[in-house]
C-alpha cells in the first residue's frame, strides 16, 4: 500500500536525517589520507628500529617530532599495529 | 547542503576501490546522515559513543570495501556495520547501567522511520536546488526564516510560502515515483 504524506508527515521525515557534525564528516572524508599516513609510519617503523623504539616510548611526541599530526585515531591505530607486530 | 551526484551506489563503490578521493567524499556525504541517524535516533547513543561508532563505521567501510560482495548493497551493508557497532556500544553501557529492555522495540520502529526518511531524501534530490536547500535548512537544520533568508538571499516574508510549495512538489515527486514503481510492477 502506498503511504500517504501530508505536510506534517513530510516534515517529520525530513527532520529524521539531520546532518552529522561537520567535524565527524570531515574526519571520515580524510580517512584515505589518514590511512596512507598510518601505513607509511608503520612501514617506516618496521624498517627503522630506532624510529620504532621512539614510537613505542612516546608515540605522540615521536610523531610530532617527525612532522606528523598526532590525531587521536591515527595514534590509536598506530599503537595497535605496533603492538600487533 | 551539497547536491548528491546521480552515480549509483555500485558505481560509487567501484570508484572508491580505485582510490578515487572524490568518490569516497561522495560516499561519506551520501551516507553520513543515515549512519548518524542510526546512532543517535535508532540507538540513542551519547555524542561520544555516536562519534566513536560513526568514525569506526566509515573506517571499516573504507578498509573492507573489497569484501562487499554486491556493490549495489552498500546501504544495507553500512546499516549492518552501524547496527553491530551500536549494539556493542549499548552492551558496554549496559554492563555499567541497567539494561533498557524497551530499546530493541524502539530501535526497530526508529529504523523503519530512518529507512523511510532515506527514501524521502532520494525524492528530495529530484526537486530544484532551491527547494532542497530550503527544506533541508528548515526541517533538518532547524534554521529560522531569517537565517534561511539571509543565507539564500530570499525575502524572509516568502520563506513560509516557499516551504509550502516545496512540500507540495515533494509530495508530487513521491506520488510520481510511487506510480512509476506501481506501473513497472504491472
Amino acid at each position: 500500500m502506498t503511504p500517504s504524506y501530508d505536510e506534517e508527515r513530510l516534515g517529520e521525515l525530513l527532520r529524521t536525517l539531520r546532518p552529522a557534525p561537520e567535524a565527524w564528516v570531515q574526519a571520515a572524508k580524510e580517512l584515505p589520507f589518514a590511512r596512507r599516513t598510518i601505513d607509511a609510519i608503520v612501514e617506516r617503523a618496521e624498517a627503522d628500529l630506532a624510529f620504532r623504539a621512539a614510537l613505542i616510548a612516546d608515540l605522540e611526541s615521536a610523531l610530532t617530532r617527525e612532522g606528523y599530526e598526532p590525531d587521536g585515531r591515527v595514534v590509536t591505530e598506530i599503537r595497535a599495529r605496533l603492538v600487533d607486530r | 547542503m551539497s547536491r548528491p551526484s546521480t552515480l549509483s551506489d555500485a558505481k560509487l563503490v567501484q570508484r572508491c576501490r580505485t582510490g578515487d578521493a572524490d568518490a569516497w567524499n561522495e560516499l561519506v556525504e551520501r551516507y553520513s546522515r543515515y549512519v548518524y541517524a542510526i546512532c543517535v535516533r535508532g540507538f540513542r547513543l551519547s555524542d561520544d559513543d555516536a562519534e566513536d561508532v560513526f568514525q569506526d563505521v566509515f573506517t571499516r567501510a573504507f578498509t573492507r570495501l573489497e569484501t562487499l560482495r554486491d556493490d549495489s548493497a552498500l546501504k544495507p551493508w553500512l546499516a549492518q556495520l552501524t547496527r553491530r557497532r551500536c549494539l556493542d556500544a549499548v552492551s558496554s553501557q549496559s554492563r555499567e547501567q541497567t539494561a533498557d529492555d524497551s530499546l530493541v522495540d524502539e530501535e526497530s520502529a526508529d529504523m523503519e522511520e530512518i529507512e523511510e526518511a532515506f527514501a524521502l531524501r532520494e525524492a528530495v534530490a529530484g526537486l530544484s536546488e532551491t527547494c532542497q536547500e530550503i527544506l533541508d535548512r528548515f526541517f533538518a537544520q532547524d534554521q529560522s526564516y531569517r537565517t534561511i533568508s539571509d543565507e539564500l538571499d530570499i525575502p524572509a516574508g516568502t520563506i513560509a510560502s516557499r516551504i509550502a510549495r516545496c512540500l507540495v512538489k515533494l509530495r508530487d515527486e513521491l506520488e510520481g515515483r510511487n506510480e512509476a514503481a506501481g506501473g513497472s510492477r504491472e
